[in-house]
């Protein structure tokens, strides 16, 4: 009897979670591949007719393949952007966690502050459109380097307590500059937390819904979450190329993850609980 | 003495490494965060902006689906972590016993996590449609009536709440589990020869060592919570009417109307209430956190 428990528990579970988090996916993915007729039904039926490919061809050849476009600038956006916040929050951890100054409080700060407050959204318009950059890509990029800093700079910040100094000091015995000492010696040692920020990252922007929202409005510049919502209330009676655009912005994530899931796992935790 | 010599040389540390995240985020985040106290306080069409006091202000607080925005964000941030904490640790005690397909369930709960918050927003919309959603036809088939999740009032903003604790159980797990993995086995194998049961085990010893993992995941599901825009933007637009606006809504909503100072002082209203609710609740949590 004992031993049946674990088991039968888990079967239990394993039925339930399937119901409750499988489901919306597998109602994603047969929306997708129905007819127009048959997905505005909306109900949990195999589909007569499979038009998959059809229905692929058609939500990117809509609106004079504006999906292409957009995922063209989601993943410029994403992949600059993420570079750049690598970079910058890497040098940022690496001296707040060896140099002991009085900045640092200012920095602990400013992090604190950016992990908390929402960010104050219609001056920040004003200001882009101030100094040149509001509904540009490279505002955009600027816009989700700044807000995603903290959050950088905390995985950095703790993995780097674990490097030795030793290291440090052996390079600068060995006459490099201090400028070597970090992309030479520790830029390299920091690489499974770097993959941890590239995933977690690239994940939150490509699925950034808000900030291209307000920042970046314009046919030219669309992203690809932007596609989605307008889509939402321009194809309202054509179900099917709806849930294929949900399936084609959810395909990017499942990828990444079947890749880097234990990555995930460990930067989020990380991340998360040591801040 | 390593010390002292290398004080005595240039550090080999250069500040100059923080200047250009300073820059990026000093610009971009602290100006518009600092001037937007200013704004607030003006009548602005973002090129001239004229000073007019506490206006903005006690409009905010005149107009009743303004105020109700900010009830409901309370609620929502209140129900949401409060629902994440919970599910979070029940499904982490789950997935951290000896149970069948762990693995597999783990990544099954946290992948939502990952997925477009638009894309789940609609599909939810979707399948919480009063009549041909297949959530009510489920309902149907058990006999029970089903509600107009998003088209009653009264139940919109539980709806979203309800998504909402869909896709973001999954990070509060995960930050369970490893909150647990921490808890040594010792602690069981103690209280299991003295006979506790499986319930005192968990009442007495899980609960008190994952408590940074509790503060954790309360911290963060309360900030996110209150923040909260996309979910809500995707499935209601705030309505029917204005039963499922929250302050980000409103933000959004009046910034779109042209009302810029408005909108600005719906910010202001939010930074306080995040700094309000967060800033003593850390405090407190930590300083119990260090009496233990």
């Amino acid at each position: 009897m004992r031993r049946m428990r674990p088991f039968t528990s888990g079967a239990i579970a394993l039925a339930v979670a399937t119901v409750i988090f499988v489901l919306p996916f597998v109602f994603i993915a047969l929306q997708a591949v129905k007819s127009k007729s048959e997905a505005s039904r909306l109900d949990f039926t195999l589909p007569q007719q499979w038009l998959f490919w059809d229905n692929l061809a058609a939500v990117f050849q809509a609106r004079d393949y504006q999906l292409v476009l957009a995922y063209f600038n989601s993943t410029l956006i994403t992949v600059v952007s993420v570079t750049i916040l690598i970079l910058l929050s890497a040098m940022v951890g690496y001296v707040m966690q060896r140099r002991k100054t009085r900045w640092n409080a200012v920095a602990s700060g400013a992090l604190f502050m950016g992990l908390m407050m929402p960010p104050a959204v219609v001056p920040t318009i004003g200001l882009l459109q101030e100094i040149g950059l509001f509904k540009t890509i490279t505002g955009m990029i600027l816009i989700q380097v700044a807000y995603n800093l903290s959050f950088s700079i905390l995985l950095y910040r703790a993995f780097i307590s674990t490097i030795p100094r030793d290291l440090d000091e052996a390079a600068l015995i060995d006459g490099a500059k201090p400028w070597q000492i970090f992309f030479r010696v520790i830029l390299p040692l920091l690489k499974p937390v770097t993959v941890t920020n590239i995933v977690v990252q690239s994940i939150a922007i490509f699925n950034d819904f808000t900030n291209p929202l307000y920042y970046l409005p314009g046919k030219e510049n669309v992203t690809v979450q932007l596609t989605l919502y307008n889509f939402q209330s321009m194809y309202t009676s054509q179900y099917n190329l709806l849930f294929m655009n949900i399936l084609l912005v959810t395909v990017p994530p499942l990828i990444v993850f079947i890749f880097f899931n234990r990555q995930i796992v460990a930067g989020m935790t990380a991340g998360a609980v040591k801040g | 003495m390593t010390e002292t010599r290398l004080r005595s040389r240039k550090s080999p540390y250069p500040l100059w490494f923080f200047l250009p995240a300073a820059a990026v985020y000093g610009v971009l985040f602290v100006v518009p965060t600092v001037s937007s106290l200013w704004f607030s306080l003006t009548r602005w069409d973002l090129s001239s902006a004229e000073f007019i006091g506490l206006e903005n202000f006690r409009q905010f607080f005149s107009e009743p689906f303004l105020v109700k925005g900010l009830v409901n964000t309370l609620i929502y941030a209140l129900t949401t972590s409060g629902l994440k904490t919970i599910c979070g640790l029940l499904l982490a005690v789950l997935l951290t016993g000896n149970i069948f397909a762990r693995g597999f369930l783990r990544t099954l709960v946290f992948f939502p996590v990952l997925v477009s918050t638009i894309g789940i927003g609609i599909t939810f919309t979707v399948m919480m449609h009063p009549t041909k959603g297949i959530i009510n036809a489920m309902l149907e088939t058990l006999a029970i009536p089903g509600p107009g999740w998003l088209t009653n009032p009264a139940l919109a903003l539980f709806s979203v709440a309800l998504v909402d604790l869909w896709k973001g159980v999954g990070l509060a797990t995960l930050i369970f589990i490893a909150g647990l993995a921490a808890i040594s086995p010792d602690y069981y194998e103690a209280a299991r020869i003295d006979g506790a049961t499986r319930f005192q085990q968990f009442w007495r010893i899980t609960l008190p060592l994952v408590r940074p993992a509790t503060i954790t995941v309360i911290t963060l599901s309360l900030i996110g919570g209150l923040r909260s825009f996309d979910l809500i933007w995707a499935m209601t637009r705030g309505g029917p009417g204005f039963s499922s606006d929250v302050i980000a809504s409103v933000i959004y909503k009046q910034y779109q109307a042209g009302f810029y100072g408005l909108s600005t002082a719906g910010n202001v209203i939010l930074f306080a209430l995040i700094a309000i609710i967060i800033l003593p609740l850390t405090v407190w949590l930590n300083r119990r956190e260090v009496e233990q």
